[in-house]
């Protein structure tokens, strides 16, 4: 298949450069459509695209499956309580911030991780289970530094340049786009370097990774802490817009919910995982009313779709794992090895559309 | 002393609870090493199989004699077969086209069947916790200041009986031999004749079978139920399941009671807000120190 014009020119470009035309286009977004409830989800969706990216880095490249990853983002969206807020009086800006909120997520992250990704990955499934379940739990009993359930509100407002961002929608839709870029290049240069080969090696066969001279324990704990850090991001981008912070915002259902992206768009695959991780969002935000409304209208005054919403992310986990391992936009790459164990007759015409595109 | 002699006997109880969960666990774990997320909402949807007998058959009060006896072998038995069943099925449908992917395929299917298991559950009865009606008389004993209730005892002598007719099971009959065969090389065990799908079936048949036993059992024992309960009990049980050593029975019964008493002394001594944080760490802790448990053998990697 040859291309021509402005698709050539398309398919040229630097996977990089795709991602920032596409952002480019959407910071215009705003311009059409000044509606405060669109703009406040477009900034949600920003945050959520963060962790699922963060979640890929070690579900997606390393292979390790971490089921409380909604825990980092508590101790992101948590530290920037407590130290950007009148709590404890402490008042570190919003983009010092950034920084610091993400370095405290990694260091969890290297916490948890250190004592547990020496052993086979499944334990490490259970141990995040765990951990995912007792650091709202903690948040949440530690009453007397975070007021328990009632959570830290009243959060500093982030400012730049003399610009307050206020209760506005607006700049922290952008902050969100900066954000979201900021993470893509990242992820990007991440997965072509030496570190990012060594992720894939481990994923596609530990023991062969440890033979070829790779640190495994290494290269697991920088995936764990590189993923902890950017659920420290969107955590701070998350407690900023929403002023509040509280332990019920963190619970197992946020962590499956951000799996159910990378697992819906296609693990590893940075693309995929950004589709998966809007479609969801939409869905829980946009679609899933809209379809009760629907439903009322029609007369079935009883449903209300929104109470479906888990059921169908225990859906997603387990129908894609089963009939569509590599997602809805597979890297190519995962979706060789996922279906390796599938029968020949998939894999060999795997192999052999490989080998026309590659002839192409 | 008698406080700590209570807690002995709170702890005991529960940890019978957590025992016959983690023989589950730790049955399908020997076999086909995977963390069967999905066994903790078997359990729990024992309980809820529970609640709808007795709401069915419009129970109400407590019984006694010959009606009791019916009623507590009829559930239990009733009980143990739906959740085996649902456990096959589990199995059958998410599980096996996975045998052979790679190892996050099933473990991602798992905690989405888990999460399917408690969304339905959560439709179908609530979001609250629901009574369940009492209908077995509760006489209790007083030893020396400690009480002791005939449902504490029952639940402890279940999980030892239960747990030698598994052991009995497992090493004494044909059908066990296959078991441990596939448990310990699948390929192996194939060629020597064994119908490796017929045997994790009734692996996952008798795990599941042991968690709705639990199930009944903590229905009874609680008087209440929750479509969230097997998420904790299920990991609490997995817990002691890798306490004990992950594949060896006699050590998830040993394991559950240990977790028991330490959520009882933990309750008891530091505070019953921490009870899952301290559990949890001892799961860390075990993973570090001893990774193979208490009566497991250290297992080298499989290539």
């Amino acid at each position: 298949m040859t291309l021509t014009g402005p698709r050539k020119l398309w398919a040229s470009l630097d996977p990089r450069l795709k991602g920032f035309v596409i952002l480019g286009l959407c910071a215009f977004y705003p311009l059409f459509d000044q509606n405060p409830a669109h703009l406040n989800f477009l900034a949600d969706a920003c945050t959520f695209i963060l962790l699922a990216l963060g979640l890929n880095i070690v579900v997606g490249f390393a292979g390790l499956l971490d089921l409380g990853y909604a825990a980092f983002f508590a101790i992101g969206s948590y530290s920037y309580a407590m130290l950007a807020s009148g709590q404890f009086n402490i008042h570190i800006p919003f983009w010092v911030m950034l920084f610091v909120a993400s370095a405290i997520a990694a260091i969890f992250g290297i916490l948890l991780g250190a004592p547990t990704l020496r052993l086979r990955g499944d334990y490490l499934a259970i141990v995040t289970l765990g951990f995912g379940e007792i650091v709202p739990q903690t948040f949440l009993n530690l009453s007397q530094w975070t007021n328990g359930p009632n959570g830290i509100s009243a959060l500093d407002q982030p400012v730049l340049f003399n610009y307050r961002f206020g209760l506005q929608t607006l700049p922290y839709f952008y902050v969100g786009l900066a954000l979201v870029a900021l993470a893509i290049v990242v992820v990007h240069n991440l997965q072509d370097s030496r570190l990012g080969r060594s992720w894939m090696a481990i994923r596609e066969d530990e023991l062969a990774a440890a033979h070829m001279g790779i640190n495994t324990t290494k290269a697991k704990l920088s995936a764990f802490a590189l993923g902890a850090s950017f659920s420290g991001l969107a955590g701070v981008a998350y407690a900023s817009k929403l002023n509040l912070v509280s332990p019920d915002a963190f619970q197992f259902n946020v962590s499956i919910f951000v799996l159910s992206m990378l697992v819906l768009g296609g693990m590893g695959n940075i693309y995929g995982v950004i589709a998966g991780s809007f479609l969801l969002s939409s869905l829980e935000r946009f679609i899933l009313p809209q379809a009760t409304i629907f439903a009322h209208d029609l007369g079935f005054s009883q449903i209300d779709f929104s109470n479906f919403r888990f059921l169908m992310y225990g859906l997603i986990l387990a129908c894609i794992m089963l009939f569509r391992p590599a997602g809805l936009f597979p890297s190519r790459q995962r979706a060789a090895e996922l279906t390796a164990g599938k029968t020949d007759e998939t894999i060999a015409a795997h192999e052999q559309s490989m080998y026309t595109e590659a002839i192409e | 002393m008698e406080l700590f002699l209570q807690q002995l006997v709170n702890g005991l109880s529960l940890g019978g609870i957590y025992a016959l969960i983690a023989l589950g666990y730790t049955m399908v774990y020997g076999i086909i090493e995977l963390i069967n997320f999905a066994h903790g909402d078997v359990y729990t949807l024992g309980s809820f199989f529970t609640l709808t007998i007795l709401t069915l058959f419009g129970i109400q009060n407590e019984l006694h004699g010959a009606p009791l006896v019916a009623a507590l072998l009829g559930i239990i038995a009733g009980s143990m077969l739906f959740c085996g069943v649902v456990g096959v099925l589990i199995e059958r449908l998410a599980y096996r086209p996975l045998r052979n992917a790679p190892r996050l395929a099933p473990l991602i299917t798992a905690i989405g069947v888990s999460f399917i298991l408690e969304n339905i559950m959560q439709l179908w009865q609530g979001p609250s916790p629901i009574p369940i009606p009492t209908f077995m008389p509760d006489p209790t004993y007083t030893l020396g200041g400690v009480t002791i209730e005939i449902k504490q005892i029952m639940v402890v002598t279940l999980a030892i009986v239960m747990m030698i007719a598994l052991q009995l099971f497992v090493y004494r009959t044909k059908i066990g031999k296959a078991m441990r065969a596939t448990a310990q090389d699948r390929d192996a065990a194939q060629l020597m004749g064994i119908d490796i799908n017929t045997t994790i079936a009734v692996t996952f048949l008798i795990g599941s079978a042991l968690a709705g036993a639990a199930g009944f059992v903590s229905g009874v024992y609680y008087g209440t139920t929750w479509f969230f309960n097997g998420f904790n009990a299920g990991l609490k049980a997995f817990t002691a399941a890798v306490l004990g050593g992950i594949g060896n029975l006699a050590g998830a019964m040993l394991g559950g009671f240990l977790i028991g008493l330490v959520e009882a002394f933990g309750a008891q001594y530091i505070s019953d807000q921490w009870t899952n944080v301290i559990v949890f760490s001892l799961l860390v802790l075990v993973l570090i120190f001893r990774p193979s448990g208490l009566l497991g053998e250290s297992l080298p990697n499989k290539v």
